[in-house]
């Protein structure tokens, strides 16, 4: 049996793979079907959408121009999602993880240690937990810098931080250099990453549960939250 | 279905191998993997200029670095190694079954269909439909293309080794494997994740994709061709057929149950973490069944790798092979990944399997094929393949050193809480580095390619030498 074709064909091919899968996959699968996957709907709903309301405020023109129905639920979900999308397609989830470790000191430096229930959600659908950090994570990136810096940054990433070796995205702007549709977006979706956090946000002293001076005391929060 | 007749097996003398193997496809699947490596290779080599801060092309959205990173990974895995194993599949399973593949239109429509899978992924990823699926990059519409492909593989060549009557070597059992294998894992890892579950269980899911391809696609189809390479090439057969046995069914076992080792300390429950990593252990230990099997063969024949160029990719192959091994299972441990995760240790880890071992063993395959499929005696410059190796070889050896250094000072650096624009400054000299090993990667490769052109050009004024062996045992002898 063990040395027949129909042997390793059955045996190996199939059996053993299927196991792996059970144990592997479907295991972790089953733990969490009882945890909703969250549509874009509900993300949005519970959304802040602050950031992208300032976008509209900054720049007005373009922001009419690309997103004619104004700052609504609609428009902050469709911006959600492209920018999503371009962060897949562009292959930022490659040099970005998205994901605090409890080790290494991460919840010190990024926030909060990665909970299972944020990952259930149609955008990280497949998971963008990540491998490799060029970049820093930016699962809590979300109001860590402003708007301004962003659009600064995405534009020529060395002039924000000179030791930087992000590539530049020139095509997330217009003529004029003013952030378009997709720049838009992405900068809505990197604001939007951690803002789902009671902490939010956890890198500065301004927003729903801010103050300067929690910091510290957040962190030692953190590092008990489950 | 042209199948030979069942008596052709009873006499083998009477068999002509001619009439089994095409070597056109042979060759043109070389070509076609040589063709992918130069291209994976460039855009490798523009995405560390990246990290020197040196690009080339920043304004152009096309050649955005990011998207090569992409094209350069699956360049590697779909068309590099993809095509060379098929080619050397196309060589080896006629020789072990006595019999064709089931049909050669089939053949030329496969060849040509998955190269429109690797052109169009290639396309796919520059100009922006990534799908989230790390080395399942393909884009969604592309998928059920490269499924199909597979299947057709699959049918080409399970049609000879099912009709071959008598035992099996072990070679076709990995095969075989390897063949369901395939299809499954690419079919679970690019749809599942995508369609049917999100979240952390997808990373599960991910996870066991990245590594099923590893160890259920490129492993076997590597280990089996070793299997039959190095006894034919040495004119012996291997050490231990009942070591290799144990060797197969490890792998099949405890291979696939390693996935989740790549998200160690991630929200994935940590007793299947805890299980993944002692699976992968357990992996070592199978590898080192191969590795022992392919040393003790090796015994007594330490000249050939002074004589034998394939032979002396073999074993490079294999000591990076065993160093590769050894060092995931340390690297897999929850104390290394504290460390170690997110960091250039694992890229290193990453180029010296999928290059230093699996390259480097296609490239040995090559380099004893390519004369005699172009029709040549030998090589144009035997001289030229020491080029190859020796810049491929040591290329490799200092880009796994200085990456895996690298690893571990941006992962101190990082535990020790250091300002993260300052991690990337110590960096900097070693992704320098990187970029300088793996140029001269790219220059060897030059030089096999320059080679091969040559002997095509010149092949029949070419005299016979010891880098293009004229053997040409019939396999089944060594299946006892």
């Amino acid at each position: 049996m063990f040395e027949s074709k129909s042997g390793v064909f059955l045996i190996a091919g199939l059996f053993f793979f299927v196991l792996s899968f059970v144990v592997m996959g479907l295991l972790p699968w089953m733990m969490y079907i009882n945890e909703p996957e969250q549509t874009l709907e509900d993300l949005v709903a519970d959304g802040v959408i602050h950031e992208f309301a300032e976008l509209a405020e900054k720049f007005p023109d373009q922001f009419a121009q690309h997103f004619p129905d104004g700052v609504t639920r609609n428009s902050f979900a469709e911006a959600l999602q492209r920018g999503h999308d371009i962060y897949v397609a562009e292959a930022c989830w490659h040099c970005h993880s998205q994901q605090i470790r409890p080790v290494s000191g991460e919840d010190l430096r990024w926030g909060p240690v990665s909970h299972a229930r944020e990952y259930q959600n149609v955008l990280q659908r497949p998971v963008l937990f990540g491998t490799r950090r060029v970049g820093p994570d930016l699962i809590r990136e979300g109001a860590r810098h402003s708007n301004d810096w962003h659009v600064a940054h995405f534009h020529t990433p060395v002039n924000v931080v000179p030791t930087s070796v992000m590539p530049r995205y020139p095509w997330f702007y217009d003529d004029d250099d003013y952030p378009n549709r997709d720049g838009m977006s992405i900068i809505t979706y990197v604001q939007w990453l951690g803002s789902w956090l009671a902490e939010y946000p956890y890198y500065r002293g301004e927003g729903p549960s801010g103050d300067t001076l929690g910091h510290v005391e957040k962190v030692t929060e953190a590092a008990v939250t489950p | 279905m042209t199948a030979a007749s069942p008596s052709i097996s009873k006499d083998v003398s009477n068999v002509s191998l001619n009439d089994l193997v095409n070597e056109k496809l042979v060759l043109w699947h070389f070509i076609a993997s040589l063709t992918y490596v130069m291209i994976a290779m460039l855009a490798g080599f523009l995405f560390s200029l990246q990290l020197l801060q040196i690009y080339p092309f920043p304004e152009m959205e096309l050649f955005s670095p990011g998207r090569w990173r992409m094209v350069h990974t699956n360049g590697v895995a779909y068309g590099f190694i993809a095509n060379a194993f098929l080619g050397a599949l196309y060589w080896a399973v006629p020789r072990l079954t006595l019999r064709r593949v089931l049909s050669v239109k089939l053949s030329w429509f496969i060849f040509v269909a998955w190269q429109v899978v690797v052109l169009s992924t290639v396309v796919g990823l520059l100009t922006g439909y990534a799908q989230a699926v790390e080395w399942g990059e393909t884009p969604i519409f592309i998928d059920p293309l490269a499924v199909v492909g597979l299947i057709l593989v699959a049918c080409n060549f399970l049609t000879p080794i099912l009709k071959s009557e008598g035992p099996m070597y072990v070679t076709l059992w990995y095969f075989i494997a390897a063949f369901v294998w395939t299809i499954l894992v690419y079919a679970m890892g690019n749809y599942i994740p995508q369609f049917f579950v999100g979240g952390t269980a997808a990373g599960a899911i991910a996870g066991l994709f990245i590594h099923d391809l590893v160890g259920l696609f490129v492993t076997p189809l590597g280990w089996g061709l070793m299997y039959y390479f190095v006894p034919i090439l040495l004119k012996k057969p291997i050490w231990s057929h009942g070591l290799s046995l144990v060797g197969f069914w490890g792998l099949a076992f405890f291979y696939p149950l390693n996935g989740i080792h790549h998200f160690l300390y991630s929200p994935i429950p940590m007793f299947l973490q805890y299980g993944a990593v002692i699976a992968t252990i357990a992996v070592e230990l199978v590898v080192t069944t191969v590795v022992v099997n392919f040393f003790l063969t090796i015994r007594g024949r330490g000249d050939a790798l002074r004589t034998n160029m394939p032979i002396r990719w073999f074993y490079i192959g294999m000591v990076f092979y065993f160093t590769t091994c050894l060092q995931c299972a340390f690297q897999v441990s929850l104390t290394f990944q504290k460390i170690v995760h997110f960091t250039d240790w694992v890229v290193g880890h990453s180029h010296l399997v999928m290059f230093g071992v699996f390259g480097f063993w296609i490239f040995g395959i090559m380099t004893h094929l390519l004369p005699r499929l172009m029709g040549a005696k030998g090589w144009y410059r035997t001289a030229w393949n020491e080029w190859h190796f020796w810049l491929t070889g040591i290329g490799m050896l200092v880009m796994f050193f200085d990456l895996t250094i690298a690893g571990l000072v941006q992962g101190f650096m990082w535990r020790d809480l250091a300002v993260w624009e300052a991690t990337l400054t110590a960096s900097q000299p070693f992704w320098l580095l990187r970029t300088i090993s793996g140029s001269a990667i790219i220059i060897g490769q030059f030089f096999f390619i320059f080679n091969i052109l040559m002997t095509a050009v010149y092949r029949h004024s070419i005299e016979p030498n010891s880098q293009s062996s004229g053997v040409d045992p019939v396999a089944p002898a060594l299946a006892s």
